[in-house]
């Protein structure tokens, strides 16, 4: 099969399965060994949306996704992807893993990387043509990165390296993007340029369903939000969903040191004008 | 049938198995499980012993057969071991090729008289025999067996490789994306398990298992040195294999020791050079790029102070500022002098020269001033 010789995102050509959710799952459990690290999740995700998936360490949101990739076996429960099972919507999804899940010291180039995304398309035993290595290098310059097309992937910065991994689900070209905290570990610049792909996707009707870590950014990134602590504490729209009691119901005790954190921060503003421009970073 | 000479049927048979192994061994360092090499090559054992005691001959096709399902058992005992989540990798297999070696050596005692199986020939093998032990078929002489054997093996691992190079590159690297894509990881695994416990089998009468492991493991560790880029790693890998062999015969015959032995010397003796030599990872250019940098720093750093200390700074007070040896500050001055950047004046004073303040501004290293103040 050839690609086509289009840019990266094209918009979403058939409404097949217009009414199907996204993501549906239906009393997931998942457990290692005998402890349970999901447990009983109902969940009905819309398409089109950015959806973040957000939870206190160890509360199983990198399981969720994995489960709902096939990738772990859950101990009761079934998932739905537009409708279908993972196995025959596999070509409708692309993952993008946490940075740290591979070795970067790996003997290859960002844009062999890149192709990987495209394995699945070309099945086994055959292998990438010009074709293919032309969509890729798009979806490099689609995330900003198309000099570095040849770089040996252990010589990237930590967001280059966020870039490849992204650029790798575009090549993809998927409906449904699981991604898992996307933005862990990148400067303010690379953050940007992921958000702005992640609009992209949303524009062109494609779903994100991301794992996210910070707080402070849930409400102004994303659509949806899923809170997440082993069971399923709320889900929905960021405006209705995303309230102090449900994040003190999800991160329980552990937020109110986060909240005192906060606190003391603007406490210490409000007496020093100075730090005032430096928002909630801390100085150095 | 062409008559080789046993040189040359000696350098050919250990040039094949050292590319075998090659092909295969590289795959195994990236997934860092060099030793589940050495581990199957010795848990093979029994299944060559149970092979020869089921065919009752030392026929090929059983043995290899008997080896592979022991290599892929092998493989199948160490996964279970990890997957308990309290035994890691290295734990799993120490416990599992023991185990399986020495059932292996406990067949052999126990069936010695019906066996014609050193455990000495299994362990170290004997390359040099190679061209006398030859194959017969319907009466004709077809050349020595140790040939035939690896010349296929190494065939076999070939077409795997470039068949499924796509697949082993993407489960090696990412398992978890290539599992969501739909190319299972544990199906390319065991296909490479087998292709090791073939390949090793195959090596292991020829040469000996000590070899073998050093042939699986040394020359890809060498070419992962020097490249960034799997095709090559694997070509390299392949030139190491083979001119370890090659110099390996040539060095054997000049100190009239074992063959194997010197093989796996000339492997290792490789490796230690290009670990020392190697442009990008070996330790000289490691050490020559500290030592640029830290000079370079130091330039820097003393160009900044003397544009603080104008008139103040002699040699000695430098030296003392910064606490560096006499003739580190020796090589930095010469530098900076050899550039124009200062002067240095009879009575010891140094200052900057306007080269030298301009020189400054240019390299805009303002943000190292706040380490000199």
């Amino acid at each position: 099969m050839t690609p086509e010789p289009v840019l990266p995102i094209r918009p979403l050509a058939d409404p097949e399965s217009d009414r199907e959710p996204a993501l549906e799952i239906h009393d997931l459990t998942v457990a290692y060994h005998t402890q349970p690290v999901l447990w009983d999740i109902d969940l009905t995700l819309p398409e089109g949306q950015l959806i973040a998936i957000v939870g206190p360490n160890g509360a199983g949101k990198s399981t969720l996704l994995k489960a709902v990739l096939g990738l772990i076996k859950p101990v009761t429960g079934w998932v739905k992807i537009c409708g279908a099972s993972y196995r025959r919507r596999r070509s409708w999804v692309a993952y993008v893993p946490q940075r740290e899940s591979v070795d970067w010291d790996f003997p290859t180039s960002a844009l062999d990387v890149v192709l990987m995304g495209l394995y699945g398309n070309l099945g086994w035993f055959r292998r990438p043509k010009a074709a293919h290595r032309e969509k890729a290098l798009d979806c490099l310059d689609k995330v900003g990165i198309r000099d570095l097309a040849d770089r040996q992937i252990s010589q990237l910065s930590g967001g280059q390296q966020q870039r490849v991994f992204l650029a790798r689900a575009l090549a993809q070209d998927a409906r449904i993007y699981f991604m898992d905290e996307p933005f862990a570990g990148v400067d303010v610049t690379t953050e940007r340029a992921i958000l702005a792909l992640l609009q992209d996707l949303r524009a062109t009707g494609r779903t994100v369903i991301a794992v996210h870590h910070d707080l402070q950014t849930v409400a102004e990134y994303f659509d949806h939000v899923v809170l997440l602590n082993m069971r399923l504490v709320a889900s929905g729209p960021v405006q209705e969903t995303f309230t102090d009691e449900n994040l003190q119901r999800t991160y329980g005790g552990r937020l109110t040191v986060l909240t005192q954190a906060t606190e003391d921060l603007l406490k210490a503003r409000a007496q020093d004008p100075s730090l005032q421009h430096r928002g909630g970073r801390s100085p150095g | 049938m062409i008559q080789l000479e046993p040189t040359v049927v000696i350098l050919l048979v250990g040039s094949t198995v050292a590319a075998s192994c090659a092909l295969v061994g590289t795959f195994l360092v990236l997934r860092k499980m060099a030793l589940l090499g050495d581990a199957i090559s010795h848990a093979v054992l029994p299944g060559i012993v149970i092979a020869f005691l089921i065919s009752g001959d030392r026929s090929t096709l059983p043995m290899v057969l008997g080896a592979a399902a022991l290599g892929v058992l092998t493989v199948f005992l160490v996964e279970m071991g990890t997957r308990t989540k309290r035994l890691r990798e290295d734990a799993s297999i120490g416990v599992v090729f023991p185990a399986l070696f020495a059932i292996g050596v406990i067949l052999i005692a126990k069936y010695a008289g019906q066996i014609d199986l050193d455990l000495d020939c299994v362990l170290y093998g004997e390359i040099a025999y190679t061209p006398w032990d030859v194959l017969f078929f319907d009466g004709q002489n077809l050349g020595p067996k140790a040939l035939w054997i690896n010349v296929t093996i190494l065939f076999l691992d070939l077409v795997f490789v470039l068949l499924v190079y796509k697949e082993l590159k993407i489960t090696t690297f990412d398992p978890e994306l290539s599992a969501a894509l739909g190319i299972s990881p544990v199906l390319v695994h065991y296909a490479l398990m087998s292709m090791l416990s073939v390949t090793v089998v195959g090596a292991f009468e020829s040469v000996g298992a000590i070899l073998v492991v050093a042939m699986l493991v040394v020359p890809p560790a060498t070419a992962y040195l020097l490249t960034d880029q799997l095709s090559r790693m694997l070509l390299l890998s392949v030139v190491f294999g083979v001119g370890s062999a090659l110099g390996g015969y040539y060095f054997a015959r000049w100190l009239d020791a074992s063959i194997a032995g010197a093989m796996a010397t000339v492997a290792g003796l490789l490796f230690a050079t290009v670990f020392l030599a190697s442009p990008r990872h070996g330790l000289v250019a490691k050490l020559l790029r500290h030592r640029r940098l830290s000079l370079g720093m130091s330039e820097q750093l003393l160009l900044l102070h003397l544009d603080r200390e104008t008139e103040s700074s002699t040699l000695d007070t430098v030296r003392r500022r910064f606490s560096w040896r006499e003739s580190y500050l020796g090589r930095i001055v010469r530098r900076l002098q050899g550039r124009g950047w200062i002067a240095v004046s009879d009575d010891g004073g140094v200052r900057l020269t306007a080269d030298g303040s301009a020189a400054i501004e240019r390299t805009g290293q303002d943000s190292l001033r706040h380490v000199v103040s």
